[in-house]
């Protein structure tokens, strides 16, 4: 950040003064400030007249350019129900409404979105949470229509993503408030019985019976609010699993309260002790925080979008001449629509007016717009970059060819991580530790009901108390917690902690071609040796037109020109390259072989040369199209993991590709995305556990379906397909090390399970023999989970440290 | 006389623990970053920053 804004401060003669954009000259200026674009101008004459210029002071130049040319595209904004549908709240003149708005990127956003009442006094109260990229705006509607708000906001740079799925999450919000409730409850309990329980601890002999009896009652009436509302859930979880008849962990932790508050309770009672509230109180609260640990993954990335989340909430018909904008659902076929410059194409469709030049990166990631002419298909999914053009609709918007694929019983499958929760490692681990626990229970309590009841009771209830499973239900949370956090540092952002243990259990990799281990963006090719002049652009651009290899429609795209030449004399040699003749001039393009017969030394990456009339020019690289290091990346996971390719290109790239994968059969082109998810769904047939990588929404379907689905991306805060971890493209070269990471992690938690075992045979020593005295009891339980916790919050940042996970790119 | 004291510190201790729940509950724990760089801004400064802003772009 810092760097970059003093290179623009020295270049900041040739930058535009709101967005830093260069400037293609210095026309469009107001005194000395100069701007890329009249929108850019514009939005800075808002803010001047609104005295709104503190902007620019907080960061240089924060500006967005904004798209001014919306016309009436957010007419259906005018439609009482589809505002009915995005609001939060309306009350006779308040209405509330969250906007998301993935421009906003830096604290020059926050200040003038925060600011908007001084733009317009119909909104009384707008706040950023930045980290969602959301604002939550208040406002009268009698002053302010949404629809002007939401112009508002496009003219100052900042256009609302308005969508389909517009989820309301409070829900969430409800289970994260409840949860600090419950600790906050817990952990004021816990404390306060510490402090009545201070004179046991020290051994003080409390004479006055009335004092002791008023502590014990005020650590009893304390612990109740944790039982029954901190602790509440744990009972309800373990009831659910044995609905299911699953025993998890819930089930032992639930025996272990109930054990622990029923012993203490008759212990009161019959005034024979003074209970075990503190253990009680402790446990909960401990358990509790690592519940919270668990749970604080990154909520602000959304991990659940599907492709409703990314069309538009609207279309514009045109019935007999008339535009209207209807709601997408309403959307029939036979339609025809209207799609304006950088709107979704949201159905299947015929071209019918206009030049279509559609930029499908979203759906495949191929950042290279389509062309298309009238009476062309047109799939939906694609942006239009060029002018507005006409469609005519030919699949029902769920039924086309890119939304069909959540048709897919994956998706309507009911949540993956609910299940998984069930067959998680301590789950599993659990079920026999309880089954052993309430059997040395019972033999130990038969064993002592021969001598008396009571001591078989009280030996019963010890075993259940001391064996209560808090260290080990804890090792889990903190360790998966902790690695999580580590490698959300490394850009690795995972959708909960449990995906670390799919992620050790990996045994098989399956990538995506295009967007993952290929690069987006313009620099696919690059020409070295003598600059081609414009003349000789426009020739060889007019040759490669002519073939279809997709090579040559690469060098096609990066040349300039519009204009082309007549080639006569065409050639074209299958895997070597084309000649043809341009104005008299002979121009050859191919391999090296097919130049001047002499054989590249370098193998490793693929040059097409360039020869005009017998002068090499210099050839086209596309080794840069790979992502750097991605080679080494491949071959290092080559060594342990079963990998594959699936692409929906053509075979064109085969040959690059063979370099990186050794086996020929585990590359797979022209994968449609069903394909694409019945290939997985194959893979993990056969038995093995599959990551996979992919970008696109074409990868959608095989990320929901593998046991770890990957979204790769440029940007964390852009779209993604629903998955379980969001990887930052920059990063990909760390994945072998995420993989080590992971399977570290779970020995870790081995480890601790080991540890707390040895602390439960520990303390059933002393159960067993009926001689567990709440001090014992306090003792143990607190210092068993304290010790536990720090092994595995200390053991994860060692190994991080060592792989040097903790050092690198950490913010 | 102890009991009155514990009973006091035991209402100051529920004092605090009823401005933690409030506190969840207006959603003071829902987003832990923007007031962070919320706090930083000024107030009303438009004036002079605009002048400061003429000087540094000179």
């Amino acid at each position: 950040m810092h760097i970059l804004s003093i290179e623009k401060k020295i270049e900041k003669s040739l930058l535009c003064y709101h967005c830093g954009d260069e400037c293609s000259d210095d026309s469009i200026r107001i005194d000395d400030k100069l701007f890329c674009c009249n929108g850019c101008k514009t939005v800075y004459e808002i803010l001047d007249q609104n005295k709104l210029c503190n902007y620019y002071n907080l960061d240089q130049a924060p500006g967005i350019s904004p798209d001014l040319n919306f016309g009436n595209r957010f007419d259906y904004l005018d439609d009482p129900s589809t505002i009915q549908k995005l609001l939060d709240f309306k009350d006779g003149n308040i209405s509330k409404i969250t906007f998301h708005i993935p421009q906003m990127h830096c604290s020059s956003c926050i200040w003038l979105l925060e600011n908007l009442y001084k733009f317009n006094s119909g909104v009384s109260t707008s706040q950023v949470d930045f980290l969602k990229k959301e604002l939550s705006a208040t406002f009268n509607h009698n002053k302010i229509a949404l629809k002007d708000l939401v112009k508002l906001l496009t003219s100052i740079g900042y256009e609302p993503q308005i969508l389909l799925e517009s989820v309301d999450k409070k829900s969430e919000d409800k289970v994260s408030k409840r949860l600090h409730y419950r600790i906050g409850i817990a952990g004021f309990c816990f404390l306060n019985v510490m402090l009545f329980s201070f004179p046991e601890y020290l051994g003080i002999n409390v004479t006055d019976s009335f004092l002791k009896n008023f502590f014990i009652s005020l650590n009893l009436i304390l612990s109740l609010p944790v039982v029954f509302f901190s602790g509440w859930e744990y009972f309800g979880s373990a009831l659910k699993g044995l609905r299911k008849k699953i025993i998890n962990i819930d089930f032992p932790i639930s025996l272990g309260i109930l054990a622990l508050f029923g012993r203490s309770i008759f212990e009161v009672a019959a005034q024979t002790g003074s209970g075990y509230f503190d253990s009680l109180t402790g446990l909960i609260f401990f358990l509790l925080l690592g519940k919270l640990l668990q749970e604080k993954t990154y909520s602000y990335l959304n991990f659940e979008r599907n492709y409703k989340s990314f069309f538009p909430l609207s279309v514009t018909i045109k019935i007999d001449e008339i535009e209207k904008s209807i709601p997408i659902n309403k959307l029939m076929v036979g339609n025809r629509i209207v799609v304006r410059k950088n709107e979704i194409i949201p159905a299947d469709s015929i071209l019918l007016n206009g030049d279509g030049r559609i930029d499908y990166s979203f759906v495949t990631g191929e950042s290279k717009p389509v062309g298309k002419v009238s009476g062309e298909f047109v799939y939906a999914g694609g942006r239009q970059l060029g002018s507005v053009i006409e469609l005519e609709v030919i699949k029902d918007v769920s039924q086309s060819y890119l939304t069909q694929l959540w048709n897919n019983e994956i998706f309507n499958n009911p949540d993956k991580s609910a299940e998984s929760y069930f067959t998680n490692f301590s789950n599993a681990v659990s079920k026999y530790f309880t089954f052993v626990i309430l059997l040395i229970a019972f033999v130990a309590a038969g064993f002592w009901f021969q001598t008396s009841f009571a001591t078989a009771l009280n030996v019963f209830t010890s075993v259940l108390i001391v064996a209560c499973p808090c260290a080990l239900a804890l090792s889990t949370p903190f360790t998966l917690g902790n690695a999580t956090r580590i490698l959300g540092r490394n850009k690795l952002y995972l959708r909960n902690t449990s995906v670390i243990e799919d992620f050790a259990k990996v045994d098989s990799i399956v990538f995506d071609k295009t967007g993952t281990i290929t690069q987006l963006g313009k620099s696919d090719l690059i020409f070295t040796g003598n600059v081609l002049n414009s003349f000789q652009q426009k020739m060889v651009k007019s040759l490669v037109r002519n073939s279809t290899h997709p090579l040559s429609r690469k060098i096609f795209n990066s040349l300039e020109g519009e204009e082309f030449f007549p080639v006569t004399k065409f050639d074209e040699i299958p895997g070597l390259g084309i000649t043809g003749v341009v104005y008299g001039n002979l121009l050859k393009v191919g391999s090296r072989v097919f130049i001047d017969g002499s054989v590249e030394e370098n193998q490793l990456s693929t040059k097409i040369y360039v020869l005009i009339n017998d002068k090499l020019l210099g050839f086209f690289s596309v080794t840069n199209s790979y992502r750097e290091g991605i080679g080494d990346i491949i071959k290092s996971l080559a060594m342990r993991f079963k990998l594959s390719l699936l692409s929906g290109d053509n075979e064109g790239e085969k040959y690059n590709l063979m370099k990186f994968f050794n086996d020929e059969n585990e590359l797979h082109f022209n994968q449609s995305p069903e394909h694409k998810l019945e290939f997985v769904k194959s893979l993990q047939k056969s038995g093995t556990k599959v990551l996979m990588i992919g970008d696109g929404l074409n990868d959608a379907g095989a990320l929901k379906q593998s046991d770890v689905g990957i979204a790769l991306t440029e940007d964390i805060s852009s779209f993604s397909p629903a998955c379980d971890a969001i990887l930052d493209a920059s990063n990909l070269n760390l994945l072998p090390k995420f993989l080590n990471y992971s399977q570290s992690a779970i020995k870790i938690i081995y480890i601790s399970f080991v540890i707390s075992f040895l602390y439960n045979l520990f303390g059933l020593t002393f159960a067993i023999q009926g001689m567990l005295s709440p001090i014992i009891a306090a003792i143990l339980m607190p210092l068993s989970s304290i010790s536990v916790v720090l092994f595995a919050t200390l053991s994860t940042n060692l190994v991080a440290k060592k792989m040097l996970l903790l050092d690198q790119g950490g913010k | 006389m102890i009991v009155l004291l514990i009973g006091v510190s035991l209402l100051v201790a529920i004092g605090f623990l009823i401005a933690f729940l409030i506190a969840v509950k207006k959603g003071q724990y829902k987003d832990t970053h923007t007031p962070a760089i919320r706090v930083l801004f000024d107030e009303n400064t438009e004036e002079k920053n605009k002048e400061e802003n003429k000087s540094e772009s000179n």
